[in-house]
Parts: C-alpha cells; structure tokens; sequence
C-alpha cells in the first residue's frame, strides 16, 4: 500500500497551531510551575449540579435529547436572559442547545457564510475566532483595537475595514484576552454600522456573568441590533462548567433554522447529563455564582494593584478572569518575556501575540488561580523584572 | 464594608493592607471597620480551623440533647448559661424539636465526657435528660470540608 498523495484540506492546512500550544508543551516539562495562562474558572462545579448530573445518570440521561436540546433548558435560558439582559427569544425556535460556544459559533460562522464572505474580527481575541472563519469557507478580517482605548470595540476602525464582502463581525464581550467589557455605547455605534453596511454581529458572550464593574450589556439588547446579532453563550465560564461543553447560541429564526439545520447533521445534540446539569445550575446554582464573582473581582483587585505597582500597566479588566498588561516596560518581545518568565521564575503567562498582532507587548494573566499563588506569582514577576533592570 | 467580614472569614491573618487591597477599600476605613466590629462584638475572635481528626491529638467530641424541665416564667437562659460556663462545654444552642438544648462537650477521653456528663451535666437545675452522641469523624468543620481537596485536573495552559 503507499500512502495518499492527494492532498489534505487547504484551508487547515494553511491555518497555523495555536500558538498557545508551544507554552503548554516547555511548562509541562517543568515542576513547581504557578500557571497564569489557564482559560478555565478554579473553581469547580458547584456541588448541587454535580449531584444532580449523577442522579441524572442513575435514572437514565444518558440518550439523546431533541436536536434543539431539552425544551425545559431551552426556556430556562430564555428566560434568564430576558432577565438579567433584557433579550427575547423564543425558546421554540429562536434557541439552540450546543456543545459549548465553541459549536455555537462554528454553527453561526457556517450557517452564515458564503465562500469569500468576510469577517471581521476585532483583534486582540480569542484564539479560535480566525480559524473558525477560514473553516467555514470565510475569509478573517483581523482588525487592531487599541491598548491605550482599553480595547474598546471603535466602530471607526471597524468601518475602515468594511468591504461589500463583509458579512459579519465576530467579538466576545467580556473579552479573552483582555477583559475588556464593552460598553453600550460602543456596541449601539457597532449596530448602526452594522444596520449601514448590512452585516451580521456574532455576539460571544460567554463570559457575560462575569462582570465587575457595572452589568453585562448584550449585544442582542442594544437598539436595532436583535435582527442581525447571533448571541452565543454557556455554562463554562459563569458556572465552572468547563468540561461539560453545554451552551446555547440564540438568533433569530431564520438563522437559528440554518443553525439546527447543521446541527441535527452533525452534532445531534448537545451530551444530555450536561443537558440536565445545565438545568440545575439555572435553577439553584446563583448563590454559587455569586460567591465566585466577589472571589474573582477581589482577586482582581489585588492582581491588578500588584502588577501595577510592578510597572506592568494595564486597563482595568470590567470583566472574565484575565489581566492584560503591557510588558514594554521590560523592553522584551510578548514571546521572549513568557519564555524567560517561565524558564527563570517559572511563572506561566500566555504571550499576547497569540492573539493577534495588537497583542504584542502584552501578556494574558488569569487570575482564576488560588489566592496565595497569585501573590507568589507576583513576587515571581517582580523578581523577573529586578533582575533585568 | 461587609466583603470585610467576607475575607477576614476566610483568613482571619488578612491584614489591613491585604484586605483594602482584595475589597478595594482605602486601608484606614478598613482597620477603623475592623475596630468597630471587635469593639460591638461583631468579630468575636480570631481562630484557626483545625481538623483534630488529622492532629490525631485523640480529644474527643460529643454532642448531648438536653431536656429541660419548663417552669412558669422562667425560659431557657439560666439553664443555657450555666451549662455554658463549664469549660468542657465547647458550644450550646437552642434547638427545636423534642429535646430543648444541644451542647457541644469536649474531652480527653471518653470517660472523661461520660463521667461530665454524668456527674456535672445532668446534675444542672431543671436538667431532667440527656442523650449523649459521640462525634465519630468529622467531615466539615465551620464551613470547611475536611476531606481532601479535589485534585486541580486543568491543564496548565489553556486558551
């Protein structure tokens, strides 16, 4: 037999490895490492959840559900977020159940996109928005944000980069990496060119819960916005649900119709246990998402001050669990500084390149890390920067 | 001004300057905060939660239901506080149900709560039964599980 000689898919081959993925691999070899560069909340699954989740397997959750998810999910979600962001959904047709955001948003970036469309994406952010766009036949648009703005979303540097092609923009708010919350102002600027240059806002929201500094505004909230915004969200985040991979993508109709449509071909439906956790944490989990707010915004707080005080300035995160600093104070590229931090100090940071170019000269802190090893942590940086001045 | 009372909970060693840090509270407001509270009794004391059962310094706990005789006008305070004072006595609370009071007893042995309980305990005024449960093994102590931690299973680099 010889092997195949035709090739691979282009379009994945042409899309580069996370390059978060070279930091993982030199701070797996180390011991004693404090790691800064986990995206995942260090709390686990409040205990009431979980509980309910083995019960559920007792009795039998372990089938599939409808395609669209368990209506009773459905309508809880709906209804939270009538609630808490003042959007409307009908759980019928306009709410799907999915494998975390992550299916939610290739759902949302497929049923959209033609071959060529183009998205824009607001840059520094999540690794996976560029990506996700080229698979789905699109082409990425990354557009700098800037620093000294706190990566508000400018919808003039937006507007810059808007072509006939433009189908979407793709942003998440709270954003990972740099916490920046954005404001209704801003996103109400996003919707009106949006309305202009008629494109679609696909509305990351994952981290909507987390929040500190005033309330989540939603995309899907902002006047004239509802009609052309995909509203993605989930339990990871808010509820430390990571490794249940449940959330829901929300849209209007037409589009949530094409969504399923993928869906039911492909994923069928989101695991029915997470379905069913997913249940519970809406129904009696807020206490605990209360708790862990106030124990993020502290530690906020604290992490914040101290690489203040260390001369790693960075805007004040309103939201999601990371700090954003610059590190130009040390004259080190974003790569060199994670990779002598680590190696010297054995502190783990994830270089602020890796989410797009604006990201240079800055690193992702999380401050989802216990209390006392992120006071370590601290002295760790400090000692790193003492040593270089 | 509660998120205070919050850290200090969790930490009773926070300092001030942690604290204003944590709750972003100016640090002079946070110590007068802390001043008040100890000077109302709000903050009774500073303590360390300890798991005696890993100590293994072999004292022993147990809890007794106490029955007290009702008497016209008098309620349950002279009873509660003089069952209070006795230094083996580590806790008393009030309680519904068919037994009037639950005293927290501690000891170097069993004997040694047996023979309180037997000859100081029951001996109080309107004392008129006890029911004695020996603590076999803590699980969660003052808001702490005692059991070991879950393992931190996340990678350690994540997107």
């Amino acid at each position: 037999m010889t092997p195949p000689r035709k090739p691979l898919s282009q379009v994945v081959e042409a899309c580069p490895p996370s390059g978060i993925r070279k930091f993982f691999d030199l701070a797996q070899t180390m011991s004693g490492v404090i790691s800064l560069g986990v995206g995942e909340p260090d709390f686990p699954t409040p205990w009431g959840v979980r509980e309910t989740a083995i019960h559920a397997l007792t009795r039998g959750a372990t089938t599939y559900t409808s395609n669209s998810g368990l209506l009773e999910l459905r309508e809880l979600v709906c209804a939270d977020l009538a609630g808490r962001c003042g959007v409307t959904y009908r759980p019928a047709d306009e709410c799907l159940v999915t494998s975390g955001v992550s299916e939610g948003l290739d759902l949302a970036l497929r049923a959209l996109l033609n071959p060529g469309d183009e998205v824009i994406v607001p840059e520094p952010c999540y690794v996976a928005y560029q990506p996700c766009v080229a698979f789905a036949g699109g082409v990425p648009v990354p557009v700098a944000m800037d620093p000294a703005e706190g990566y508000r979303l400018d919808a003039d540097r937006i507007a810059a980069a808007v072509t006939p092609r433009t189908k979407a923009v793709l942003f998440g708010s709270p954003s990972n990496p740099t916490g920046a919350a954005q404001s209704a102002d801003d996103l109400a600027a996003l919707a009106a060119l949006a309305e202009r240059e008629d494109f679609w806002l696909v509305s990351d929201e994952i981290y909507d819960r987390l929040t500190y500094a005033g309330h989540h505004t939603s995309t899907a909230a902002v006047a004239g916005a509802w009609d052309r915004t995909v509203l993605l969200g989930g339990f990871s985040k808010s509820y430390a649900m990571t490794g249940w991979r449940v959330g829901y993508v929300c849209a209007p109709e037409s589009l949530a119709a094409l969504m399923h449509r993928i869906h039911q071909y492909t994923m069928l439906c989101a695991p029915h246990v997470s379905q069913v956790a997913a249940v519970e944490a809406l129904r009696s989990a807020e206490p605990e998402v209360t708790e862990m707010v106030a124990d993020y915004d502290r530690r906020r707080r604290l992490f914040v001050k101290g690489l203040d005080e260390l001369g790693l300035t960075c805007p004040e995160p309103g939201g999601a669990f990371y700090a954003f600093p610059s590190i130009r104070a040390s004259g080190l590229s974003s790569q060199d500084f994670a990779e002598q931090l680590l190696n010297e100090q054995k502190v783990a940071v994830v270089p602020g390149d890796v989410f797009g170019p604006s990201g240079e000269g800055h690193v992702r802190c999380s401050y989802a890390t216990a209390l006392p090893l992120l006071e370590q942590a601290l002295e760790r940086i400090g000692r790193f920067l003492a040593s270089r001045t | 001004m509660h998120e205070i009372l919050t850290v200090l909970e969790a930490d009773a060693r926070a300092t001030p300057e942690r604290i204003a840090a944590l709750t972003g509270i100016a640090e002079d407001e946070v110590r007068a905060a802390i001043a008040a509270w100890e000077a109302d009794g709000v903050i009774r004391r500073y303590k360390a939660v300890i798991d005696r059962d890993r100590l293994g310094d072999g004292r022993v706990t147990a809890f007794v239901d106490v029955t007290v005789a009702p008497e016209r006008g008098r309620g349950f305070d002279d009873v509660a506080e003089r069952i209070a004072r006795f230094r083996e006595v580590r806790a008393v609370h009030l309680v519904s149900g068919a037994q009037d009071l639950r005293v927290e007893v501690e000891g170097s042995s069993m004997k040694e709560v047996a023979d309180f309980v037997a000859q100081r305990l029951s001996g109080v005024e309107r004392v008129t039964a006890t029911s004695t449960h020996f603590l076999l093994r803590r699980y969660k102590d003052d808001g702490q599980l005692l059991t070991d931690p879950e393992p931190d299973q996340r990678l350690s680099i994540t997107p």
